[in-house]
């Protein structure tokens, strides 16, 4: 009996501040849009009762996603931004994961500290830190300028590139983690014997190191997938009017247009986005797991 | 152990060096004499003392300050519990919603969390402020704790707590006596990580405050949008300095724990 109350009450806090708010938002994504507090038609009504509700079902608001291209183009160049950051960050990650695994042990909990510090930092700040470097007048610009590669000053801030750049930087520990702890499991005797077998060391790591570290490759490409899919405050502050990521048009649709209705409708295709690579994700750590055990 | 390859030590260097090179420059010019803050016109700790007159901002650290402490006060009391239910509970009913309930948030957009819950919130007519940001955080920062608190009790040892119940304890005295001691560490970065996760949170703030409580990445937000200024980098480097010393002295009171139960368990060995 005890042990019920135990459960109930994270249980219970779950239940209404996870679960009901979804159900809130599926509601309101097939509401009408009306002009009013809260901006949206109400649809169930204790009164008239489950047929009534049905019948005001109203798609009305999915429909409207795929006839705007507004929202076809952010999906798509969310998907874009996400998976050619992942890529950016994976191919910066990996090389430092692969030092620190290889560094003598006696640094790798000062180097496991020096990649987990930024995480502790804010991100915002951490993102406010590349506006001073990356705009015209900028720290980049200024020493670029110097050594005399260019000329004329680069705009990157408000671009795709500061994006971009603004992403590797922030998810970078998120890849980092997870491939130094697959690497530093690996048994360097497979690497000698390769070699010893007569495969160079470029082939030795191609066939050996890389296969050996894939689950850390895959969790960290997952960690820095999913949460970029629907960032906001990277392309709102480093990206231009004409970065387009789905995180942000949310934004906007809720605070400045006020369309209620047409945010959730937004908020439930971004989640259906999410569903599969979060079910492979799971599956991932799932294989991890009993490989271990 | 052989020397570092020349190629580990070049990507070691330019990785730490990507990695703090942006915080070591906006460090440096919180200190600039001038309001350019590309530009360097001397030394000078005119921001810092511009921050501590700026009411706005102090009010808004100690809205923060005050959210971050109870969410992740209770956070870390639901998320033990949640964690202690998954690893120990066995089988009860409607498990696998639990548990989906509790990974979910982890990989939720934060967009669709903080808009989720003020529908909830305008629906059962809360209003919104700091009560409502407590709300908010604690749910999300809860499933973090228990992700924390489970990795450590899946590799505890059972037989410990058995031991206790055989010897006349009960279920609750054997949780706190045996239980939570060993878990202590794990929790305690539960409750860090719930601290540090809300005094950063900005998107889910937004949607769940209202004009009564504004927190500090609100406000630093609507700042820096206007563009960089040195008022924020004197902000981001007292945000820095109090990050780095608090990582730093966990991890060295982690690190002496550790030695203290090894030297312990030897000793526990040999006897």
């Amino acid at each position: 009996m005890r042990s019920f109350v135990l459960i109930a009450i994270p249980y219970a806090w779950l239940l209404a501040l996870f679960l009901v708010p979804f159900a809130i938002v599926l509601k309101i994504s097939l509401s009408d849009y009306a002009i009013s507090i809260p901006p949206y038609v109400p649809q169930f009504d204790p009164e008239t009762g489950i047929g009534a509700l049905i019948d005001a079902l109203d798609f009305e608001n999915f429909i409207w996603l795929t006839e705007d291209d507004l929202y076809w183009k952010a999906y798509l160049s969310s998907l874009k931004i996400a998976v050619i950051s992942t890529f950016f960050t994976l191919l910066a990650g990996y090389p430092i994961a692969y030092a620190m695994a290889r560094a003598p042990a006696e640094w790798r909990p000062t180097l496991m500290m020096l990649v987990i510090l930024p995480f502790w930092t804010s991100f915002l700040i951490r993102v406010y830190a590349w506006m001073g470097i990356l705009s015209n007048e900028g720290f980049l610009n200024q020493f670029l300028l110097w050594t005399g590669l260019i000329s004329e000053p680069l705009t990157i801030l408000n671009t795709n590139t500061a994006v971009y750049i603004g992403i590797v930087y922030t998810y970078l520990p998120f890849m980092i983690l997870p491939v130094y702890s697959a690497l530093e499991r690996l048994d360097g005797s497979l690497i000698e014997a390769a070699e010893d077998l007569g495969c160079s060391r470029l082939s030795a790591f191609w066939l050996v190191t890389i296969p050996l570290s894939k689950t850390g490759i895959i969790a960290g490409s997952f960690l820095v997938f999913i949460p970029v899919l629907g960032e906001f405050v990277i392309p709102s502050l480093l990206g231009g009017s004409d970065t387009l990521m789905i995180g942000k048009v949310l934004w906007e649709e809720f605070f400045s247009n006020r369309d209620w209705p047409v945010a959730s409708a937004v908020a439930v295709v971004l989640l259906l986005l999410l569903v599969i690579p979060i079910v492979l994700f799971q599956r991932n750590q799932q294989k991890q797991q009993e490989a271990e055990q | 152990m052989n020397r570092m390859s020349w190629f580990n030590a070049v990507s070691l260097t330019l990785g730490f060096a990507f990695l703090y090179i942006p915080m070591v420059i906006l460090i440096i010019f919180s200190f600039n004499e001038s309001k350019l803050v590309t530009v360097w016109a001397g030394f000078s700790t005119k921001w810092y003392g511009e921050l501590m007159q700026n009411e706005a901002f102090l009010n808004a650290a100690w809205v923060t300050i005050k959210v971050a402490v109870f969410s992740s006060t209770i956070a870390t009391v639901l998320g033990t519990i949640a964690a202690y239910v998954m690893v120990r509970g066995g089988r009860f009913m409607g498990r696998t919603l639990f548990s989906g309930m509790i990974y979910a948030p982890l990989v939720m957009p934060e967009v669709i969390t903080g808009l989720s819950l003020l529908l909830l919130f305008i629906g059962i007519g809360l209003d919104r402020g700091v009560l409502t940001i407590v709300l908010a955080h604690t749910t999300f920062s809860m499933c973090y704790v228990s992700v924390v608190v489970s990795s450590r009790l899946v590799t505890f040892d059972r037989s410990l707590e058995e031991a206790a119940l055989d010897l006349g304890c009960s279920p609750a005295e054997a949780f706190r006596l045996v239980t939570l001691p060993i878990i202590a560490p794990a929790v305690i970065s539960g409750w860090l990580l719930a601290f540090t996760l809300s005094l950063d949170d900005l998107v889910i703030a937004s949607f769940t405050s209202g004009p009564s409580a504004t927190t500090l990445p609100i406000k630093i937000f609507s700042a820096v949008r206007l563009g960089v200024s040195p008022e924020i980098n004197a902000l981001s480097t007292i945000m820095i300095s109090i990050v780095t010393v608090g990582v730093i002295t966990a991890s060295l009171v982690t690190k002496h724990q550790m030695t203290r139960q090894k030297r312990e368990e030897q000793a526990a060995e040999r006897t």
